[in-house]
């Protein structure tokens, strides 16, 4: 592999870091399968290649998308809480409906943005590589990111987030409104997948509708991951766990698909995914002991 | 204090499955009162509390608790008065959160959660000084998650937490009945310096005779969904576990079967 390769796949990996912390969001602290991620993924990055290709401010565009995706999440909630469809089935329906919003707001599949002014322009002037600059950019929105969840979590407020997810009844005992904390962890969640979608169409110069299949297996592989390798109860260390498993996953499917000796095409991207996920989710089990006859 | 008007709940209303847990029940329980509640299965003794905790709206009837007419607030809502601890120890805590992080989630019932961090020294301080006055040694173990704890530490803990916001109802459902007898006794111990040092109003669901009259100022006795028994004062003060099952046993009147052998 070479280093431009692990350079962009580093990158990847960082963009993925927000779907990671986001699906973490949903999945483990809330206790809510939801894949409405694979819509507010390239719904982000559609907001944002709209806008910018209009003439938006770049970090407006990117404020918007986050916004969007923010809205997404709370149309999930709002199906499982108001009206009590199963939250994987709320999911999917925004997540179908999606498809058809994204290609309303790009108008057609697939909007170009390599001739525009992205938020990373004014970092290309600073003379270095851009294979280099990318990754270093995003390394600062993710360090960003995870102070301000981790944060977030240890508050009064993320307490009772966590609460909701881990002991409804009890939280309610607690006087926790838990309607409210599904509606504002969805929205933060699809808000974080908002923005990874925004800054995949900037680092990569396109917004795709179709950029979003699988967006909840690649979030849910950083998430398992994390977890396998770090294994703590720590908030912080999980949190950073998410964000490492998000770049080794990229990593590890660079590695596995720049082996010509495995025969691996990039179109088998999909299927390295599914066993490496397997394999994440097999191992901690394989290490106990516990394999069920 | 406590005061429920002709409540009525029934359960899966219009269906083959339709059934009336609570047929009109009518109970004032003073400030500071602690009333004890028993019956038989199905008798309506945790539809009452949970009714009373907000689970469910009544199907008709009223609750209020200090003045205020709570029949149609949200179990959240109400929680600003009323503390509970439920039957099952891993119920009434977080499993997943550390004792502290339970703690600070029991502190700041009743008030709006903002964005400051939850725990701090002064916060941990506090919390390590309440939790060595139970004698468990749980003040050292501040950052262990809820999940390493027995059931009768997570049960005392509930109790505690309970008691870290103020509330004036406290609701307690069979809360002893899954420990172990020493723990058990333990638990019913600190119950009673709880209510004792907090001038809470208390209901208490038990299943034990014994403790139905050893705890509390009054008990009551529902059946089929109503209160077929209340005794307080000195007519209390006479009766012991003998004449509370001779009472059981005539309300249940010629329906006697396997269940008597519990008694």
């Amino acid at each position: 592999m070479s280093t431009i390769a692990l350079f962009g796949a580093i990158e990847l990996g960082l963009v993925y870091a927000f779907v990671g912390l986001g699906v973490y969001l949903s999945f483990r602290i809330l206790d809510f399968p939801d894949l409405t991620v694979d819509g507010s993924f390239p719904l982000g990055a559609a907001v944002a290649a709209v806008m910018i290709v209009a003439g938006v401010d770049p970090w407006l565009a990117t404020g918007a998308a986050i916004v969007a995706g923010g809205c997404a999440g709370l149309v999930t909630a709002f199906l499982n809480v108001r009206f009590r469809i199963l939250h994987l089935l709320a999911s999917i329906l925004t997540m179908i409906a999606l498809f058809s919003i994204n290609l309303r707001i790009m108008g057609r599949p697939n909007v170009p943005l390599l001739t525009q002014a992205t938020i990373l322009t004014p970092f290309y002037d600073l003379g270095l590589p851009a294979y280099f600059v990318r990754p270093a950019f995003l390394a600062v929105l993710v360090v960003i990111a995870v102070v301000g969840l981790a944060w977030f979590l240890a508050t009064d407020f993320g307490l009772a987030m966590r609460a909701t997810g881990a002991n409804p009844r009890m939280a309610r005992a607690q006087g926790v409104s838990t309607d409210l904390y599904i509606y504002v962890g969805m929205a933060l969640s699809n808000g974080l997948v908002g923005l990874a979608g925004a800054l995949f169409a900037q680092t990569n110069g396109f917004a795709d509708v179709t950029s979003g299949v699988g967006t909840i297996v690649v979030g849910l592989a950083a998430v398992i991951v994390g977890e396998t390798l770090f294994r703590s109860r720590g908030l912080w260390i999980l949190l950073v766990g998410v964000v490492a498993g998000s770049i080794l996953y990229r990593i590890a499917i660079q590695l596995a698909l720049s082996f010509d000796a495995i025969g691996l095409r990039p179109s088998d991207l999909n299927l390295a995914t599914a066993v490496l996920v397997a394999l994440a989710l097999i191992l901690p089990r394989l290490r106990r002991g516990g394999v069920a006859a | 204090m406590i005061r429920v008007e002709d409540l009525g709940v029934t359960f899966a209303r219009g269906t083959p499955l339709e059934k009336t847990a609570l047929a009109g029940v009518s109970l004032a329980v003073e400030a500071g009162e602690f009333v004890t509640v028993i019956g038989s299965n199905g008798a309506g003794k945790s539809t009452l509390l949970n009714a009373v905790a907000g689970d469910f709206p009544p199907t008709i009837g009223r609750i209020v608790i200090d003045n205020v007419d709570v029949s149609r607030q949200p179990t959240a809502r109400r929680s600003a008065r009323v503390a509970r601890v439920f039957q099952d120890p891993l119920a009434g805590s977080c499993g997943a959160l550390s004792i502290e992080e339970n703690l600070a989630l029991a502190a700041a019932r009743g008030t709006p959660r903002g964005l400051r961090l939850a725990l701090n020294g002064s916060r941990r301080a506090a919390f390590a000084e309440r939790l060595a006055a139970l004698g468990l040694g749980l003040e050292r173990r501040l950052q262990d998650r809820m999940a390493l704890l027995s059931g009768g530490q997570r049960q005392a803990i509930a109790l505690l937490m309970a008691t870290l916001a103020k509330s004036s109802v406290l609701l307690l459902d069979e809360h002893t009945a899954a420990l172990d007898p020493g723990m058990a006794e333990f638990v019913t111990d600190l119950t009673r310096r709880t209510v004792a040092d907090h001038h809470l109003t208390t209901l208490m669901v038990t299943h034990s005779m014994r403790q139905a009259l050893d705890l509390g100022t009054r008990t009551i006795m529902l059946h089929e969904g109503r209160i077929v028994l209340d005794v307080g004062g000195t007519e209390r003060a006479g009766l012991t576990v003998e004449d509370l099952v001779e009472m059981f046993r005539r309300q249940r009147g010629q329906a006697l079967d396997d269940d008597e052998l519990l008694l």
